[in-house]
């Protein structure tokens, strides 16, 4: 289902008529991976979150996984994210990289969730390990979250929603075929999302039950 | 409440009876300090004001990070129980961070006190300046105590504590400088007033989550 609306996504981005603007032009149609793979990775990450508040009301390996491949998956497309980004900036405001607050801010929170893997990866017991890193999991959210959306609109910026610039909304009234794939497109990324993270914890099930029948035959 | 008293002043005791602890800090504030003089190579001439705070509040931070490590770190193996045993996971926290607190006021001022004699002191407007020092020494003790605690189950601990807690502070670190240069520049009071209300908020935030989240912390061995 999810290849279904990515593909759309990725078809109907290129092919839908798009409003020309000054000094966008075609580049609208970034607005289909840039600002949808955003807001997936909001929600992969609020999940991740949920799952670690949910792992220690109720200590079970499965909760702790979830969490650990939802922030995974949520740093993917935050890079993914940044590089888009990136490329829309060069061609609308000249470089590759801008002072401005929610970039800045959507890299400390980069750099927060790799600093939760590094704590995964140097603590070797399994429930200590889980728990501490649900708790920096936790903390690190409520730290990102006014980050994120409550800083930008309160400065000056060039990106587009914070600041002096209108939202997008002013952009596509007089056409609403961009709605039309933008909608769909931040589902099709989130549903992306969720099956590459489903996928890793297949995996890693896998992985475990491959240890546990090994151990068994070694007795 | 008595709890928590008995547990500052037990901080107190510790830190004065190891004098190379307090002492170490400060001459960690001293050499960075003399090593960004000798860098800056200055002659007499004057330093840019954006240039005196970015490197002042860098070496603060850096000195936040480094004095707060200790404060779990440093705890040997058998005594957390002890404390288990005697107090709230609560009370732990939170007279932990006060004793952060007050160690971070000490060492803000006496930092800016030995930055001002080599370099120089450019601020205008000392109200804003000193309130500012008062949030900031807030942040940094309530962050850094929470990923000290965390960081100390962890088996590299030192370079844990660095890259947790870098991120973290970050946004505090930001709105401290920005009403710092406020403060420099001679802005009125009510420039700053925004900043200072989202940083206040920012450290309750932090505050109301750690002690929700450390009870969660204490368990392990």
């Amino acid at each position: 289902m999810g290849i279904i609306l990515v593909y759309y996504t990725i078809i109907a981005g290129f092919l839908v008529h798009a409003p020309r603007l000054a000094i966008l032009h075609e580049s609208i149609r970034n607005l289909f991976f840039h600002v949808s793979i955003w807001f997936a990775m909001v929600i992969l990450l609020i999940i991740s979150v949920t799952y670690s508040i949910k792992y220690l009301i109720n200590p079970k390996a499965i909760f702790d996984n979830m969490a650990s491949e939802f922030a995974k998956t949520g740093i993917v497309f935050g890079l993914i994210g940044v590089v888009t980004g990136s490329i829309w900036a060069r061609f609308t405001w000249g470089s590759w990289w801008v002072n401005d607050p929610k970039l800045n801010a959507t890299t400390i929170a980069l750099l927060i969730y790799l600093a939760y893997l590094v704590l995964r990866l140097s603590m070797e017991n399994e429930d200590q390990r889980a728990r501490i890193s649900a708790v920096y999991n936790i903390f690190a959210f409520t730290a990102m979250i006014p980050l994120i959306f409550i800083l930008p609109r309160l400065t000056d910026s060039l990106h587009p929603g914070s600041g002096g610039n209108p939202g997008f909304n002013v952009y596509d009234d007089v056409d609403n075929n961009l709605r039309k794939v933008f909608y769909p497109s931040i589902i099709a990324w989130t549903i992306m999302g969720f099956w590459l993270t489903s996928i890793r914890i297949r995996i890693k099930n896998v992985k475990e039950k491959i240890f546990e029948l090994e151990s068994k035959n070694l007795f | 409440m008595k709890t928590i008293t008995v547990l500052i002043s037990k901080e107190f005791t510790i830190e004065l009876r190891q004098k190379y602890a307090l002492g170490g800090m400060i001459l960690y504030l001293v050499s960075s300090i003399f090593i960004v003089f000798m860098a800056l190579n200055l002659n007499n001439a004057s330093i840019h004001p954006v240039i005196w705070n970015a490197i002042l509040w860098i070496i603060l931070l850096f000195t936040a990070a480094n004095s707060i490590a200790k404060s779990f770190i440093q705890e040997k193996k058998g005594i957390l129980l002890y404390y288990y045993i005697i107090a709230t996971p609560g009370e732990i926290l939170f007279s932990k961070m006060i004793y952060n607190f007050l160690l971070m006021m000490f060492l803000i001022m006496a930092g800016v006190l030995i930055y001002s004699i080599v370099l120089g002191n450019p601020v205008q407007n000392m109200q804003v300046f000193s309130i500012c020092v008062l949030l900031a020494a807030l942040g940094f003790s309530s962050t850094f105590t929470l990923i000290s605690s965390i960081a100390s189950k962890a088996s590299n601990s030192s370079t844990l504590m660095a890259i947790l807690g870098f991120p973290i502070i970050l946004p505090i670190l930001l709105m401290v400088l920005k009403v710092s240069k406020n403060a420099i520049d001679g802005l009125p009071n009510s420039n700053s007033f925004n900043e200072l209300l989202t940083l206040l908020a920012v450290v309750i935030i932090t505050i109301t989550t750690s002690l929700l989240l450390f009870p969660y912390l204490w368990k392990s061995s």
